[in-house]
């Protein structure tokens, strides 16, 4: 009952905050969606990190290093060194600069402009639905997973909070200061959250080593167990490791990111992220990494069952009011991406459908049709949440895969001058065709759940296949109008 | 240099050194804390800060795509 309180406290922090940034709401659809370009560098830092941190970052991290090791870490968090950094400063500050320059506030917007391809506002919306959709879901269960064994004994049969109350309220926490605020709300609420998660993730990592009988103990409990998780050569091929590098370019098309980028004050803004982004990342997943391998040593868990295991450490080794703190903790990192993510599928709604059928909308009535897409967004998400089961980590790589996919076409409209519009088409065809066939080909394994494809994860051909049809479809097309890419790549250097 | 001379070089060296061989099969327990492949990763966290750092100061780009006279 105390952690529950615990968690139910943090929630009406969290609901404060986000209301709170209400009262510098303009009442413009400039500052419901885009906070009228305002965000300065750390509340952008902090916004951009929440966002990425997510259950797959906690839940999902933990759950793989204890399926497959150390080797975890590398996979995602140290790739995310190099490449989440590398898409901001090539991909985020020049999209900052033409957005502000053109006025867009979607990616569809901005690529049917300069490849002056209507089709494309069709194609692309829908597909960029279709791939949040997963990353939604492994918010919500992930919560689920976490909360049920914090709060054993509350529930009617001794159990804890069941996983579809905690998934209710979670939606409708994130979807009332969305709803109200925007992405202003959003931007205070991930700051406020990022917080929380870093202060908690060290301190959940001090209390569980210590319950533990201190790291070196942990491990060699791990050593004695399970020491195939301390080394690399049982568990993943150099391939695999290299392949997984890929999965890191989705940050150049995640759509919520992409929103929070042109709330950015100025291109210098993005200069603390650039620095820090690979630093925070550090912060959360090597705790979380060792708090599985750890795990490896204590828990008989069958594999397939890993997603509990953050829960299941939580619940077995820290006091009832840390296991509140940590939950919550935990919650933080899991809502900061969900209530950009429905604010930027409420925009996508708006900005690529709504203002298509009636251009003249006025700003009041954009804000309601955001505000009415988000609500059914969480509600169509909520009831999938109820019928899912993958891994959280496998559905997130699932997912980064498909927005990966897209990053050639990104590359091409700020650095290809010959890209065409046909190319554009081709490579968003090539992206979904490639994305959907793999992935119901996945038999979804979920005790260790490494799907590769001829032995490099399947978004290395999801990424070949994209740029391939792009560049082979652009060259065997008429050249784009020289006006219009001069307006997005300035003049030709001779 | 520029900018995007800079970074990719960088990006290049940096993924020669994520894929570390070396430490692959290797079960050294350093500090008696970090498993050693988990420890060389950690630093090389802390070294990409490093290396985004000496790119954002040394190289950070104008507007790539503005007019050149607005630049």
């Amino acid at each position: 009952m105390i952690a529950l309180g615990i968690c139910v406290a943090y929630l009406i922090v969290l609901l404060a905050v986000g209301l709170s940034s209400n009262r510098w709401f303009r009442g413009t659809g400039e500052d419901w969606f885009l906070a009228s370009h305002s965000i300065g560098p750390v509340l952008l830092l902090l916004s951009l990190f929440g966002t990425t941190m997510t259950a797959f970052a906690l839940v999902g991290s933990t759950a793989k290093a204890y399926q497959l090791g150390i080797g975890t870490y590398g996979l995602m968090a140290s790739w995310a060194g190099v490449v989440h950094p590398l898409m901001f400063l090539f991909v985020g500050v020049p999209l900052w600069h033409v957005g502000r320059r053109h006025g867009h506030v979607t990616q569809a917007q901005l690529f049917a402009d300069r490849f002056q391809s209507p089709a494309l506002r069709s194609l692309l919306p829908p597909l960029l639905v279709v791939l949040v959709l997963p990353y939604l879901l492994i918010g919500i269960q992930g919560a689920g997973l976490v909360v049920a064994p914090v709060t054993k004994g509350v529930w009617f049969d001794g159990a804890g909070v069941p996983p579809w109350l905690t998934g209710l309220v979670i939606c409708g926490v994130v979807l009332t200061y969305v709803f109200l605020g925007g992405i202003r709300a959003a931007a205070w609420a991930n700051a406020f959250q990022t917080t929380v998660f870093l202060v908690v993730a060290a301190i959940t990592f001090v209390l569980l080593a210590n319950a533990l009988g201190g790291p070196a103990a942990a491990l060699e409990a791990t050593a004695a167990k399970r020491p195939e998780l301390l080394v690399r050569s049982e568990t993943i091929a150099p391939l695999h490791f290299l392949s997984y590098g890929l999965v890191g370019l989705s940050v150049g098309m995640f759509p919520h990111i992409f929103q929070h980028w042109l709330t950015a004050r100025s291109d210098r803004t993005f200069q603390l992220s650039v620095v820090a982004h690979p630093l925070l990342v550090a912060a959360v997943w090597l705790p979380c990494v060792l708090i599985g391998v750890w795990a490896g040593g204590q828990l008989d868990l069958p594999l397939d069952q890993a997603n509990k295991v953050l829960g299941i450490m939580v619940a077995r080794f820290t006091t009832p009011v840390m296991g509140g703190v940590v939950t919550a903790g935990i919650l933080a990192a899991i809502m900061s991406s969900l209530d950009s993510q429905f604010l930027c599928l409420g925009t996508l709604f708006t900005h690529d459908v709504v203002l298509r059928l009636r251009p003249d909308a006025s700003d009041a009535e954009k804000i309601a049709w955001g505000r009415a897409f988000v609500v059914l967004v969480v509600a169509v998400t909520y009831a999938l949440s109820l019928l899912s089961s993958r891994s959280v980590f496998d559905l997130g790589v699932w997912c980064f895969s498909g927005f990966a996919g897209l990053v050639p076409l990104v590359l091409a409209t700020l650095y290809w001058r010959r890209a065409t519009g046909p190319g554009a088409v081709a490579s968003v065809l090539a992206t979904a065709g490639t994305w959907l066939a793999l992935f119901l080909s996945d038999p979804g394994a979920a005790d260790t759940g490494e799907y590769l494809v001829l032995g490099v994860m399947p978004v290395t051909w999801i990424v070949l296949a994209s740029a391939t049809a792009l560049v082979a479809v652009s060259l065997a097309t008429a050249p784009p109008d020289d006006a219009v890419v001069e307006r997005y790549l300035g003049a030709a250097r001779s | 240099m520029s900018t995007r001379s800079l970074a990719l070089a960088a990006l290049v060296v940096l993924a020669v050194l994520h894929q570390d061989a070396w430490f692959w099969d290797d079960p050294t327990i350093v500090f008696g804390v970090l498993p050693i492949g988990l420890a060389w990763h950690a630093a090389f966290s802390v070294a990409c800060a490093a290396v985004w750092f000496a790119v954002v100061k040394v190289a950070w780009p104008s507007d790539p795509h503005a007019p050149e006279a607005a630049r």
